[in-house]
């Protein structure tokens, strides 16, 4: 208010002052400059007036108190006028969703098309430390090879962090501890029983135990790994309460699984683990559900925040629906966990035993017969994609192809993926293939028409596409991705270690996959899942 | 197959002969795309490279190149009173216009394309395509009658010093296409700026002066009379009356009145008129600037926040209006000039601009709020654009940095 008023008086001061010396000179030249700036300070003048009158009116509305029952500005709300709309056939109301405009879904061939879940006859599992980020190399490990063990027995632990206890995800024999590089250790392999025999667990009332009881629990039973903790996308601390749990119910990564059908039969199961998690926070488990096709199972949990998402890949990522819901503040430490997680938390508090079942999506062109799979965490690829592969010279991806890791044949599935990607290598020189005008694979560019192409499938192929170049095109990322964040900023402040600017540009709020789509959609073919690895390495060290 | 079988084994040692390898490896990337695979990363890669990016503005530019090169035919008859219809002697314009545009076009990418190998070979990386699009701007903003020698100088100054000093593609501050301009301007101001440059093959424009015709014409006009048609008109002299100026020359002196005395707005704003190659036809280079925008190449952004810049200049000349040339109304601005062509293809280069969306608009409308001022108020040169964007290239940065502090800043007061 006082600004106004200053502006005010300057301003009606310096009109009466330039009119004053119009008046008095003499027709010519001058009196166009003077007349300028006296239309200028006019139009100044107006608009600190209207401002003024802007902010009285706020002031009035607050005092009657129905400043937040509508608009009282004088100005119009632009944010108000341009807002996207959501389509028809929603049922959600639209002030529960978020609608997210940026991002691309990537339509690719080798989808799978029917519900039916398919009982994997899998024997061999491994456990991999690679997979925990924030596990030693050479973790402790407990067992040696021809022991016995049971589904939920203990298997290693990390010696600076001996709290925390991983466990076996299926009953039988260790056959396998292979090392890999520097004596660290890659796999511990199990060759799982016919009849899976599981530890039992003691009894944990929920409700009259003490989250201090609870975490102990969690820790001891083999679970704890399974909790990812933001930022930096490490294992959970034991000593951290989180600001709130996040999980996203919807998955929008390239043929991935439809949780919609993973979580049929598990209601009983999932309302349980969101149970157990509401006791380890203080503040709130959000779900993050999508607005146009979302399982009942998630709609009617209870005791969770529901958060409605519409809009094309990434809105199914986890990272995106907290930067839209409770933007993380560089002190925040924040939970996630994938559905199939929150289902066997239940299980094992239903039965008290933990089991590491786990649903499997086989997907890509490259397979004979893209299905879902029953089958136990840490599976091996070679018996899960038997008979199934049309070529074995294809590219096995653990994961989806924008964020997932390539694996050999002998290799097993990554612990936190649910989804197996095989797609034809690209290793074949292509005549002309840059001036070609259509192209059989997805793109984000405008110099292909696509948008003609509606829903056709793409075929994918894992060749570069052009050479490694120096940033040139800008706002590329910006518009794969929907959040406020500067992207080729950032990963020019992790590139140049510029600590404070990487921080200050939101390296908190980001994980891998969330810049995985703008990777994809780079011209200069930067390796930014990479640079932002190193990024929040370089943060992690830091402390 | 049998063609790749082929390259495969003609390949120079990389070690032996390191600047053969840089240049059968441009060749060969030209032709096949590499087969190498994606490693630690994504794993599947959008088709859309800088070599497909380059070559989009280079397609968008070629209206431009067709036009500019009848018109640069079509100029020099207008000057000697021949052929004044539109359509007469087509084949002669265009002919004469090529005549004129091969060499520039040769030596500029002679030139340019062997420094980037060079250093490309001297630092062992592969050549890359930022000089794809450079070398097609350079022709169409030169005059038609340059001498080479210095063309050459000026491309090897913009590309030495403006690029690889820095460190190649997509570090460069300034635009080279008007780097190599700024040098000619800078160092042989002659050939840019008086009245007889931009129309082609006259030595000056007082009546009487002869037509210049060199060995390529001769050759053309035996071809041409073997063929029954007409041919070029040897002995004919500029015509009474003729002034080569542009129409920005003409508003410059004596305001609109002086401009729309000789040319007509249709004119102006069809491109028949004295002119760098590329700037005059204002309909083809608003169609290339459509073919960038919607291929989301361009920014729409940086050319929005131009055109507002230059209208609110213009406008606040118009109520000044202390010279003839401020009194030109503000939409008549855009019709003089390589307003447009600076707008689509120099002021959108996205090295040199700035990077976020709200830096974008600051930078558009700084390159038009500036550029029309040097326009109008400058005595030596009634051209602006090309000192506004490099001007405001040195700033791009600082610009984007209020708005990434802004974003820093909004972010850190969550916590």
């Amino acid at each position: 208010m006082k600004t106004g008023i200053t502006k005010l008086t300057f301003l009606s001061a310096s009109l009466l002052f330039s009119n004053a010396i119009l008046a008095q000179s003499a027709s010519g030249d001058s009196g166009y400059f003077i007349t300028t700036i006296g239309i200028i300070a006019a139009v100044l003048f107006l608009g600190v007036l209207l401002m003024v009158a802007d902010n009285l009116m706020l002031v009035e509305a607050n005092k009657a108190g129905v400043s937040k029952k509508g608009n009282f500005s004088l100005f119009p709300n632009l944010k108000e006028i341009f807002k996207p709309k959501l389509p028809k056939g929603i049922k959600v109301p639209a002030e529960k969703v978020t609608i997210l405009k940026k991002g691309y879904d990537m339509n690719l061939e080798g989808g799978i098309t029917s519900d039916a879940v398919h009982v994997s006859k899998v024997s061999r599992f491994a456990i991999q430390p690679k997979n925990f980020l924030g596990l030693s190399p050479i973790p402790k490990v407990e067992v040696q090879v021809g022991d016995s063990v049971k589904a939920g027995d203990h298997i290693m632990f990390d010696k600076k962090n001996p709290a925390v206890r991983f466990t076996a995800p299926v009953s039988g024999e260790v056959i396998e501890i292979n090392r890999g590089e520097k004596r660290s250790i890659k796999e511990i392999v199990i060759l799982a029983d016919k009849e899976l025999s599981a530890r039992t667990l003691e009894t944990f009332n929920l409700k009259e135990g003490t989250r201090e009881a609870l975490v102990e629990y969690l820790l001891d039973s083999g679970f704890w790994p399974c909790i990812r903790q933001r930022p930096y996308h490490v294992m959970a601390e034991a000593d951290v309460i989180p600001t709130n749990i996040f999980i996203s119910t919807f998955n929008t990564a390239p043929l991935s699984p439809n949780l919609n059908v993973v979580i049929r039969g598990n209601e009983t199961a999932f309302q349980k683990g969101l149970d157990v998690l509401g006791k380890l926070t203080d503040g709130k488990v959000h779900l993050g559900l999508s607005a146009t096709d979302a399982s009942p199972v998630f709609k009617n949990a209870i005791g969770v925040e529901k958060n409605y998402f519409y809009g094309p890949h990434p809105a199914g990522n986890v990272g995106v629906q907290i930067h839209h819901t409770d933007p993380m503040k560089t002190s925040d430490k924040v939970w996630t966990l994938d559905v199939q997680d929150v289902v066997n938390l239940g299980n094992m508090f239903l039965t008290y035993t933990y089991v590491q079942h786990k649903v499997v999506a086989l997907t890509g062109a490259e397979l004979k017969a893209p299905k879902l799979v029953l089958t136990y965490a840490g599976a091996s690829l070679e018996e899960l994609l038997k008979d199934n592969l049309k070529n074995p010279e294809a590219r096995i991806i653990s994961g989806d192809v924008l964020s997932g890791q390539q694996k050999d044949h002998n290799s097993y599935l990554n612990f936190f993926n649910d989804q197996i990607t095989v797609v034809e290598e690209g290793d074949e020189y292509e005549m002309f293939g840059w001036l070609k005008p259509i192209k059989d694979r997805p793109s984000v560019s405008g110099t292909y028409p696509n948008f003609l192409f509606g829903d056709t499938k793409f075929r994918a192929n894992t060749n570069t596409q052009g050479e490694r170049r120096a940033f040139v095109l800008t706002g590329q990322y910006e518009e794969m991705m929907p959040m406020d964040i500067l992207p080729q900023h950032l990963i020019k402040a992790i590139i140049t270690n510029d600590y404070e600017r990487m921080e200050g540009l939101g390296i908190h709020e980001i994980v891998e996959e969330d810049i995985a789509l703008a990777e994809f959609a780079c011209t200069s073919k930067q390796p930014l899942q990479k640079i932002l690895r190193e990024g929040l390495d370089m943060m992690i060290d830091q402390g | 197959m049998a063609l790749l079988d082929f390259l495969k084994k003609i390949e120079p040692d990389k070690k032996k002969s390191p600047f053969l390898h840089t240049l059968y490896d441009g060749f060969f990337t030209f032709a096949y795309t590499p087969n190498s695979v994606t490693k630690d990363g994504v794993h599947l890669r959008d088709p859309m490279d800088l070599k497909r990016t380059m070559i989009q503005v280079v397609v968008a530019l070629t209206a431009c190149y067709i036009f500019g090169i009848w018109n640069t035919g079509h100029q020099h008859f207008v000057a000697l009173g021949e052929n004044l219809g539109y359509f007469q002697a087509f084949h002669l314009k265009m002919v004469y216009g090529i005549i004129k545009l091969l060499p520039i076009f040769i030596v500029t990418h002679v030139v340019g394309l062997g420094i980037e190998f060079f250093f490309a070979a001297k630092k062992g990386h592969a050549i890359e395509e930022g000089f794809l699009v450079s070398g097609a701007l350079i022709p169409l903003i030169m005059p038609p009658d340059i001498p080479l020698l210095w063309l050459a100088f000026s491309v090897a100054f913009a590309v030495i010093i403006g690029k690889e000093a820095f460190g190649g593609t997509g570090m460069n501050i300034w635009n080279i296409a008007l780097l190599a301009r700024a040098f000619i301007f800078f160092a042989y101001p002659t050939t840019i700026s008086g009245d007889e440059v931009w129309v082609a093959g006259i030595e000056s424009t007082a009546a009487g002066s002869p037509a210049q015709y060199g060995w390529a014409v001769h050759m053309f006009d035996g071809l041409f009379e073997w063929l029954g048609w007409n041919s070029f008109p040897e002995a004919a002299t500029v015509v009474d009356g003729y002034t080569g100026a542009t129409p920005l020359a003409l508003a410059a002196s004596g305001g609109w009145e002086s401009a729309t005395a000789v040319y007509s707005p249709g004119q102006m704003f069809w491109g028949a008129i004295p002119g760098s190659m590329g700037e005059t036809c204002k309909p083809l280079i608003l169609l290339g600037a459509a073919m960038l925008l919607l291929t989301r190449i361009a920014s729409w952004r940086i050319m929005a926040g131009m055109v507002f810049g230059g209208a609110l200049m213009a406008l606040f000349l118009n109520l000044w209006g202390a010279s003839p040339f401020m009194d030109v109304p503000w939409y008549y601005q855009f019709y003089m000039g390589s307003f447009f062509f600076a707008m689509a293809f120099m002021a959108t280069d996205p090295v040199t601009a700035s990077s976020t969306k709200q830096g974008k608009w600051v930078y558009g409308f700084l390159i038009g709020f500036v550029g029309m001022i040097i326009r109008v108020m400058n005595p030596a040169y009634p051209e602006g654009w090309m000192l506004s964007i490099l001007l405001i290239n040195t700033f791009s940065a600082l610009i984007d940095n209020s708005f990434v502090n802004q974003n820093i800043k909004k972010r850190l007061a969550r916590a």
